[in-house]
């Protein structure tokens, strides 16, 4: 179907890939958020930035927004398929408390980025969420807009094994199925990144990310060796496990304190948790763990995890 | 009298949650006012919902309870009066009943003399109780799935309330739900609105001010105006119709507050894709509606119910996108089905190893190994009835049932289990018994759903469900109470209907052989079939619970003879002689259990001289069994039955003339020897003495 049928999205060029993202950080950064840089570490989701993961836990109020490129190896296509990606970029958004508000706030975002709500539909389908490798789970929706989701859209009630107060709301945007909507192409490679306002000349999603996508496929099904990634997993495993070792007898220990709590490398033992999770999901993708293997894998991984979360929940009350 | 509206204002409530909530609400807000007798006698409720709200209005809510006296009683009148004085007894009565002292007064009963008080109590006012009571009846609402969103937790409900009207006439009951206090203002449609509030001048205004502001909160007007709006779109088309799926409208009833539809097309070329993937993607993926032409095949139209109106450009813009959504999708699928092809499923059954099943059973291939002993097994009692059917292709469908599992399609599209395997079988040449054994294995899925047409087809579907059930028995996941997670009510139900119109010739202990499980197993599983068993007749079959009940009690092993019981003594109920005989037996059964509880032995009747009517009705009993028991043989039971309720004069006559507890030991016992024998004699049919008389 010739896309010059639809005529209002052509009135204004819409916006670019980046243009996007600048647009939601700046409107949510006038609503007061933290706009954080992407976490340096591999995630299979933006949840799993110690943006959110960690700072749900415990009471403090925090409001932050951070585009987060997102790594899942199974879902790599070699660039073949239009819609599917290795790497996408989630815009991640945590809101804690939610303000009473925060509907008509996100209505508004899409506003902001251009989306004329009175020439679309918008639902909210149910879509709860869980997240068995980080003891989360959330309810929610997905938004959807002409048929298409959009966001997906999660009060968070437990992570990290432990119950949330207050809870929070999480708002994840799909930059680029977002930007293929907005900019009408059924190829996520055919988005415009960025455009050269004196030139008018443009530089697509393809140009910038198709070869990477190829040669991650490549890795990811084919070359990454199977029997290192195991002993990578169980050597980062081991250095994580040896830290909450030691943190839970710092924790419990009358005679330590605050300051000696509050220098346990709690980051640092989360991001060896972020390797495992990272190297289970290549392992996966290598077609490398069974079955019976594939639950006690998740529990080793929640083990982490959950280990971390309690730590921290530890620190903030030093 | 005044009109009562109450509206909860929530951010989306699931749709599959909504229809149970309006309903529930609409009860909790009935039986309070009713409790607290504030309900107007001829008083009506309404309820409303949409995706943002539950609302009640009732018309006829008194403005207050009616006055009420008591008369309470207290200690005995000497005890509170000494020489007309009040004693401190009379004072702490009076106290208690909360009158002055003057105004107790004597009251005389059978047991003397005491005191008394009449305490009046005013009613309270409707706005005052309901102020009080009802924001416990909103947060006692069933969900599914529960969430918290205030700071310390207070309160869980589905999703946060965001606001409240409660409204007698134009006045605001003071009342709170969750953190929020009742006012007079609603918010109409998200977008066609916007954010400014709706104010209520009166509750009665309630649907007209809402409609106004773009939300329609009747669901059976949505629901009308969405299939207008679907014949309306569809109209477009010349010769098209929609596909009429009622799930499908309800879902696009909760999920919308003022709906209305657009067609879109797809390009024709996708229609070469199976009709069950093009529907699936549609309905389950997108909540979009089919469109066939006027031969009832598949057109390359969809449509989509819309939760907004737009003008023609968002209509074009709406259109487009929902198109280009659809697309996308399409191209995936037929990108799967290609890409399946690649590995034909003959050579999936190894991956099996990697689907699991059960985690403490194991994986699909383990499924598929037992599956095939039980179906060999199954097989083996075919051949030996001669039933004719194609065993190396029911075994080859076993074998190949769950590799679709495997497949990407399936992935992508799980509901699609079973029907995408029948489908590549047929692509790749396995042959019309294979397809379509594994496209109809999960049939059939509800008692409405129709059994698979083939032998091979109905096979499979025993032998996959059996030993489900028998396996999830033996590692303690039988269902409890309400709780079956593994959906084996379900499984027991298709074998009970299966087995009903199949026409093979099992029992439910013969399909229960072919299981690998130990005794106990096996007997809680026949028991939990023959509970199916019960069910299908009562509630698929229409049998009265009597009937069932003696049919179930005579036999309940197969499945299709109790139908036959059940049918033949449906008629039977019909005739006079027939029902005497039942109440006859009945009379009989209460005898043998009085004789048991008072320790009275049972003796054979040739040791004495029977009664003449004792006498009588031995011979017409010991004429009549045999023939009985050939037409039970014969399966004849409409004239079996006919033949027992000729036993009637004679049964009459016995019970008429003879003491059966005679005060002879060896009397009673030839008697209790004789009518034992008479039940066990005609209980082969059905337990007679179960039926109720009408």
């Amino acid at each position: 179907m010739p896309s010059s049928q639809v005529l209002s999205q052509t009135k204004t060029a819409p916006l670019t890939f980046q243009e996007l993202l600048f647009r939601l950080q700046s409107f949510w950064a006038e609503r007061g958020c933290v706009i954080q840089q992407p976490y340096d570490v591999e995630v299979g989701a933006g949840t799993m930035a110690p943006e959110t993961f960690l700072r749900v836990l415990g009471p403090k109020p925090y409001k932050v927004g951070y585009a987060q490129p997102s790594r899942r190896p199974a879902d790599g296509r070699y660039g073949e398929n239009p819609n599917r990606l290795f790497r996408h970029t989630q815009f991640q958004l945590i809101l804690k408390p939610p303000p009473v508000n925060v509907q008509e706030l996100y209505l508004q975002s899409l506003e902001a980025i251009g989306i004329d709500l009175s020439k679309h539909d918008l639902k909210f389908e149910e879509d709860n969420w869980e997240g068995p490798t980080v003891g989360a789970w959330g309810v929610g929706w997905q938004v959807m807009m002409d048929g298409m989701e959009i966001t997906q859209f999660t009060y968070f009630q437990q992570c990290g094994g432990l119950d949330l107060d207050p809870i929070c709301a999480e708002l994840t945007y799909g930059l680029e199925r977002l930007a293929a909507f907005m900019q009408d192409v059924d190829s996520v490679y055919d988005v415009v990144w960025a455009r050269d306002p004196e030139t008018g000349a443009v530089v697509t999603y393809g140009d910038v990310r198709l070869t990477e996508e190829l040669q991650y496929s490549v890795y990811n099904f084919e070359d990454a060796d199977v029997e290192r990634l195991w002993s990578h997993f169980n050597s980062y495993e081991a250095e994580a496990q040896a830290l909450l070792q030691r943190a839970n007898a710092l924790m419990t220990d009358e005679k330590a304190s605050a300051k000696e709590k509050m220098r346990f490398p709690l980051m640092s033992t989360y991001e060896l948790a972020l390797k495992c999770s990272n190297l289970f999901n290549l392992l996966d993708a290598r077609g490398a763990i069974s079955v019976t293997e594939r639950v006690g894998m998740i529990a080793r991984i929640r083990n982490l995890a959950i280990g971390v979360a309690k730590v921290y929940a530890a620190q903030q009350v030093c | 009298m005044a009109d009562f509206l109450l509206e909860i204002g929530l951010e989306e409530v699931p749709a599959r949650m909504i229809a149970g909530a309006e309903a529930e609400l609409g009860r909790r807000v009935n039986d309070l006012l009713t409790r607290e007798r504030l309900l107007a006698s001829g008083a009506n409720l309404t309820t409303y919902s949409t995706p943002r709200r539950l609302a009640v209005l009732v018309e006829g809510v008194l403005a207050s309870q009616a006055d009420t006296e008591e008369q309470l009683t207290g200690p005995s009148w000497k005890v509170a009066f000494k020489d007309g004085a009040p004693t401190p007894a009379a004072e702490a009565f009076a106290k208690k009943a909360g009158v002055a002292v003057a105004a107790l007064e004597k009251i005389t009963n059978a047991k003397g003399e005491y005191v008394g008080a009449t305490v009046k109590r005013p009613g309270r006012a409707a706005s005052e109780l309901l102020a009080a009571e009802l924001h416990k009846e909103v947060l006692g609402l069933y969900w599914a799935k529960n969430m918290y969103w205030r700071a310390g937790k207070p309160e869980r409900f589905v999703r946060p309330v965001r606001w409240v009207v409660a409204l007698l006439d134009s006045a605001v009951v003071p009342l709170e739900i969750a953190g929020i206090k009742a006012g007079n203002a609603s918010r109409g449609h998200r977008v066609l609105h916007g954010e400014k509030p709706v104010v209520l001048a009166k509750a009665a205004n309630y649907a007209e001010a809402l409609r106004a502001a773009k939300v329609i909160v009747d669901v059976a007007e949505r629901r009308l105006s969405i299939r207008k709006a679907l014949d309306a779109a569809t109209c477009t088309v010349p010769g098209a119709r929609w596909r009429q799926d009622e799930p499908l409208i309800e879902t696009v009833v909760h999920l919308t507050e003022w709906p209305t539809a657009v067609l879109g097309d797809f390009e024709p070329e996708y229609l070469a894709l199976p009709e069950e993937v093009l529907v699936t993607v549609m309905r389950d993926h997108q909540k979009y509606f089919a469109v066939e032409d006027k031969n009832g095949k598949l057109a390359p139209h969809f449509l989509a119910v819309l939760n907004t109106q737009v003008d023609a450009e968002g209509e074009a813009i709406i259109r487009h996108g929902n198109a280009r959504v659809l697309r996308a999708r399409f191209k995936d699928a037929r990108f799967f089905w290609d890409f399946d092809q690649k590995i034909p499923l003959a050579d999936r059954v190894e991956s099996l190893k990697n689907v699991t099943f059960q985690k403490e059973l194991g994986s699909y291939y383990w499924k598929t190994e037992a599956n095939l002993a039980v179906t060999r097994a199954l097989a083996a009692k075919m051949k030996a009835a001669s039933v004719p059917f194609d065993e190396t292709a029911l075994l080859k469908t076993v074998e190949l049932a769950k590799t679709d599992l495997t497949t990407e399609l399936v992935k992508e599209f799980t509901e699609l289990q079973g029907i995408i395997g029948g489908l590549y079988a047929k692509a790749q040449g396995l042959g019309e018994t294979v397809a379509q054994a594994i496209y109809a294995q999960y049939t059939p899925t509800s008692t409405e759903d129709a059994i698979p047409k083939t032998i091979e087809g109905q096979l499979l579907g025993l032998a996959d469900r059996i030993q489900t059930i028998t396996a999830m028995f033996g590692i303690g996941n039988a269902p409890t109470g309400s709780k079956d997670p593994f959906a084996l009510r379900r499984a027991a139900n298709a074998i009970v209907k299966i087995l009903a119109e199949s026409g093979l010739p099992l029992t439910f202990y013969a399909v229960l052989e072919t299981c690998d499980a130990d005794t106990i197993n096996k007997e809680q599983v026949a028991a939990f079939l023959r509970e199916r068993l019960s069910f299908y007749l009562k509630d698929v079959r229409g049998f009265a619970y009597d009937v069932v009940s003696a049919v179930l009690a005579a036999d309940a092993d197969d499945v299709r003879d109790a139908i036959a019981r059940a049918e033949a003594l449906t008629a039977a109920r019909g005739s006079v002689d027939f029902i005497a005989i039942c109440a006859a037996f009945k009379r009989i059964k209460n005898i043998l259990r009085q004789a048991e509880e008072k320790g009275f032995a049972i003796s054979s009747l040739m040791d004495v001289t029977l009664a003449p009517e004792a006498q009588q009705l031995a011979n017409a009993a010991a004429a009549l069994a045999p023939l009985v028991m050939e037409l039970r043989r014969q399966r004849a039971y409409d004239e079996a039955l006919l033949q027992i309720a000729t036993l009637r004069p004679v049964v009459d006559t016995f019970f008429d003339k003879v003491m059966v507890l005679d005060n002879d030991p060896a009397i009673r016992g030839a008697n209790l020897g004789l009518i034992d024998e008479v039940l066990r004699g005609f209980s082969g049919i059905a337990d007679f003495s179960e039926i109720v008389s009408a």
